[in-house]
C-alpha cells in the first residue's frame, strides 16, 4: 500500500470541503467544481499510477527474494559444478555436487567454514567478483579454482572446479615424455659405450670379449627397436581410440596362431591351448594379435620358469568373447595392479628390462581392448599366478555359439564398453 | 543447527565459527608451507610463513574478544555455551600450531647441506600427516563430527611413531657425523615441533568432540 492510496478518500473529501468552502466565500460556482474536478483527478491518478514501481520494499520483498533463493536451488541442485550461493556472511544455497564435497553441514554457515583457504577467504572478503586457486579444498593435496561472482549488494555465487586432474594430465604428460626419453637413452648410452670400447682397442679385446661387447650392442640395439615400435603402434592406437574398428574376423583362429607366435618354438610346449573354435568379433587383426601375443609373452615372462601358460578363448556373459591368459608364478602384489596398464609402469624395474619388456605391453593392451570397446581385468594372487582377461564384444551374427544365455548375448553386446 | 530465536546471537556464532575457520586456514596453510621452505630451502617462502603468522595472531584476539562479548550479552547455555567455550580454547590452539609452523619456517637456513641428510626425506612425510590432522580435525569442527574427530586422535600415533624414528635416526646420524650436529641438532627441533603440531590437532579434536557430545573423548594412552 503506498501513501496515495491510503489517503485517497480523506484526499477527495478535503478537496470537496475546500471547494464547498471557497464556492461559499464568493468564488463562482463552476470555477469552484473544475477546481475540484483537477484535483480529484490528479488525486485519483497518484494512487492508481505508482503502485507498481514502489512494489519492491518492505515485506512483499522479502519474501520475493525467498522465492528467487527458491527458485535458484531448485535449478542448480542437480548442476554437476559445486555452487554456492550466499546472502551476506552466509551460504544460503548449497546444490547437491558442493554438499557431497564440502558436507551437509555447510548450510548456514559462514563461507570461511566451508572454503578456509587464506586466499579463498581473500576472495570472500573483497566486494567484487573475482577467482582464487585453492589447494586442499576437500582432500588435503587437490586444486580448486573458486570464483564468485557478485549479484548485489547481498548475494554472491560462488563457483568450484576441480583443476586436479587437469594438474594430473599436466604431470602425466610430462612424465610421458621424460620416461620415454629416459627409456630411450639407457640403450643408446651401452650401444655408443661398447661401440667406442670396440673401435678404440681393436687388437686389445680378444674374440670372445668382442663377441660380447657385440651382443651387447645387438641386444640394446633391438631393444631401442622393440620401444620405438611400441610407442609408434602406441601412438597409433591412442589416435584412432575413437573409431570402434569394423572387421569381421575369425578371432579363434587369430588368437591360437598369435599365442603360438608368441611362443615361439622353444616355449611352445609351455602354452596349454583351450581355445572355442569359430568366435568372431569385429577387429583390427593387427592389434588383436599384439594383443594376444602381449599377454602371452608377459604370461611365459613373468610366470614360474617352466610353469604351465592357459590360454583360453570362450563366451563369457553378455555376449563377449573372453581371452584368458593366465600363469603359475610368484604373481603381483596387490598395491601394483591399479598400476600396471599406466606406461614404463614397472613392478621390478630390473627384471623387465633384463628380459627385454618395455614397460608398454599392457598399456597397449589397455588400449586396444578399450578401442574395440571391451574389458581388460587383472587378477593376481601373489605366490598362486595371475590372470588377465580381456573381453572384446562377439559380432552379433556369429554369436549362435553361444551357451544358455543366447538371448542375452546377442541383446546386451552394445551396452558392454 | 537450529536457528536461534534471537537472530543476533545466530549472526555472532556464525561469526565465531567463521573466524576458526579462518584461523585453521591459515594455520594448514602455515604447516604445508613451513615443510615445503624446509624442505627445499626456500628462504622467501619461509619468511612469508613467518610474515603470516601476524594474521593469526590477529584473528585469536579477535576470536577471544567475540566470544568474551557472546558469553556477557547472550549468556548462552548447553550446547551453545560449549560451542564458545570451545571456540575460546580452539583459537588458542590454532593460534599455537600457527607458532609451531612458524618456528619451523625460522629453522629454514640454518639447514647446511641439503640433500644429504636422510632425515629430510622423511620429515616431509611426517609433516603430511600432521596437516592431514589439521585439516581433518578442521573439517570436523566445521561439520560438528565426533566421529573423525576420534579418527584424528587415532592418527596422532603415527606422528608419534615417526617422531620416534627420526629421533633414532638423527641421533646415530650425529654420532657417525660429529660435523653436522648442529644441522642435526635442527631438525631434531623441527621435527619435534610437527610432533607437537599433531599433539595440538588431538587438542582440537577432543574440544571438538566435547563441543559435539558434551563429553571429552575417552583417554586411553595419553601422557
Amino acid at each position: 500500500m503506498n501513501p496515495a492510496q491510503i489517503f485517497f478518500w480523506p484526499a477527495i473529501v478535503l478537496a470537496g470541503v475546500t471547494s464547498t468552502a471557497l464556492a461559499l466565500v464568493g468564488l463562482a460556482p463552476a470555477l469552484a467544481i473544475l477546481l475540484f474536478a483537477i484535483w480529484s483527478g490528479s488525486i485519483a491518478l497518484l494512487a492508481r499510477e505508482p503502485s507498481e514501481q514502489r512494489f519492491p520494499d518492505d515485506g512483499a520483498s522479502a519474501s520475493s527474494a525467498i522465492a528467487i533463493a527458491d527458485s535458484m536451488a531448485a535449478m542448480i541442485e542437480h548442476s554437476g559444478t559445486p555452487l554456492l550461493l550466499t546472502k551476506g556472511s552466509r551460504i544460503t544455497v548449497a546444490n547437491k555436487a558442493a554438499r557431497s564435497i564440502l558436507g551437509d553441514h555447510i548450510l548456514g554457515q559462514d563461507p570461511r567454514v566451508a572454503l578456509r583457504h587464506p586466499e579463498a577467504i581473500a576472495l570472500m572478503e573483497s566486494r567484487k567478483h573475482g577467482e582464487a586457486i585453492v589447494t586442499g579444498l576437500v582432500r588435503r593435496r587437490d586444486i580448486w579454482r573458486v570464483s564468485r561472482h557478485v549479484l548485489d549488494a547481498d548475494y554472491a555465487v560462488i563457483e568450484l572446479l576441480n583443476r586436479t586432474s587437469e594438474a594430473d594430465i599436466g604431470r602425466a604428460h610430462t612424465d610421458f615424455v621424460a620416461n620415454a626419453s629416459h627409456e630411450l637413452r639407457t640403450p643408446l648410452a651401452s650401444i655408443i659405450g661398447y661401440a667406442e670400447t670396440l673401435r678404440e682397442n681393436p687388437g686389445d679385446l680378444d674374440t670372445p670379449m668382442a663377441t660380447k661387447f657385440l651382443d651387447t650392442i645387438h641386444r640394446e640395439a633391438r631393444r631401442l627397436q622393440s620401444l620405438v615400435s611400441d610407442l609408434l603402434s602406441l601412438s597409433r592406437i591412442e589416435a584412432e581410440k575413437h573409431e570402434q574398428p569394423a572387421k569381421p574376423l575369425d578371432y579363434s583362429a587369430l588368437v591360437e596362431r598369435a599365442a603360438q607366435d608368441a611362443a615361439g618354438v622353444d616355449r611352445r610346449d609351455r602354452l596349454q591351448m583351450n581355445i572355442d573354435a569359430g568366435l568372431r568379433v569385429a577387429g583390427d587383426a593387427q592389434q588383436l594379435e599384439q594383443l594376444t601375443r602381449n599377454l602371452v609373452d608377459n604370461a611365459l615372462k613373468y610366470g614360474a620358469a617352466d610353469g604351465k601358460v592357459s590360454v583360453a578363448l570362450d563366451t563369457g556373459p553378455h555376449g563377449n568373447a573372453r581371452l584368458i591368459v593366465s600363469d603359475t608364478g610368484e604373481g603381483i602384489p596387490p598395491e601394483h595392479l591399479p598400476h600396471l596398464t599406466r606406461r614404463f609402469y614397472r613392478t621390478d624395474p630390473g627384471r623387465s628390462r633384463a628380459s627385454g619388456g618395455t614397460g608398454l605391453g599392457l598399456a597397449i593392451v589397455k588400449h586396444i581392448v578399450e578401442r574395440h570397446r571391451g574389458r581388460l581385468e587383472i587378477r593376481s594372487t601373489p605366490g598362486e599366478g595371475t590372470t588377465v582377461t580381456a573381453r572384446i564384444p562377439l559380432l552379433s551374427t556369429a554369436s549362435q555359439r553361444v551357451t544358455k544365455d543366447g538371448k542375452a548375448a546377442s541383446g546386451n553386446r552394445m551396452s558392454q564398453r | 543447527m537450529m536457528d536461534h530465536t534471537v537472530k543476533a546471537f545466530d549472526e555472532d556464532i556464525t561469526r565465531l565459527r567463521g573466524l576458526i575457520a579462518e584461523m585453521g586456514g591459515l594455520a594448514e596453510v602455515a604447516v604445508q608451507e613451513a615443510i615445503d621452505a624446509m624442505v627445499r630451502g626456500d628462504k622467501e617462502l619461509g619468511d612469508a610463513v613467518v610474515a603470516r603468522d601476524k594474521k593469526l595472531d590477529a584473528l585469536e584476539t579477535e576470536v577471544d574478544k567475540l566470544a568474551v562479548r557472546i558469553i556477557a550479552l547472550r549468556a548462552p547455555l548447553a550446547d551453545d555455551l560449549r560451542e564458545v567455550i570451545a571456540a575460546l580454547k580452539i583459537a588458542g590452539v590454532v593460534e599455537r600450531i600457527g607458532d609451531y609452523a612458524k618456528n619451523i619456517a625460522k629453522r629454514v637456513d640454518k639447514i647446511e647441506e641439503r640433500g644429504k641428510f636422510e632425515p629430510l626425506t622423511l620429515l616431509p612425510t611426517m609433516a603430511e600427516l600432521a596437516a592431514e590432522m589439521v585439516h581433518d580435525v578442521l573439517t570436523a569442527y566445521a561439520a560438528r563430527d565426533p566421529e573423525l574427530a576420534l579418527e584424528v586422535i587415532a592418527a596422532d600415533n603415527k606422528v608419534d611413531a615417526f617422531y620416534d624414528s627420526i629421533f633414532r635416526n638423527l641421533v646415530s646420524h650425529m654420532v657417525e657425523n660429529p660435523k653436522t650436529i648442529s644441522t642435526a641438532a635442527q631438525l631434531l627441533f623441527v621435527a619435534k615441533n610437527i610432533e607437537r603440531i599433531g599433539d595440538h590437532a588431538t587438542n582440537v579434536a577432543e574440544m571438538v568432540h566435547f563441543a559435539a557430545t558434551g563429553d571429552y573423548p575417552p583417554d586411553d594412552d595419553d601422557i
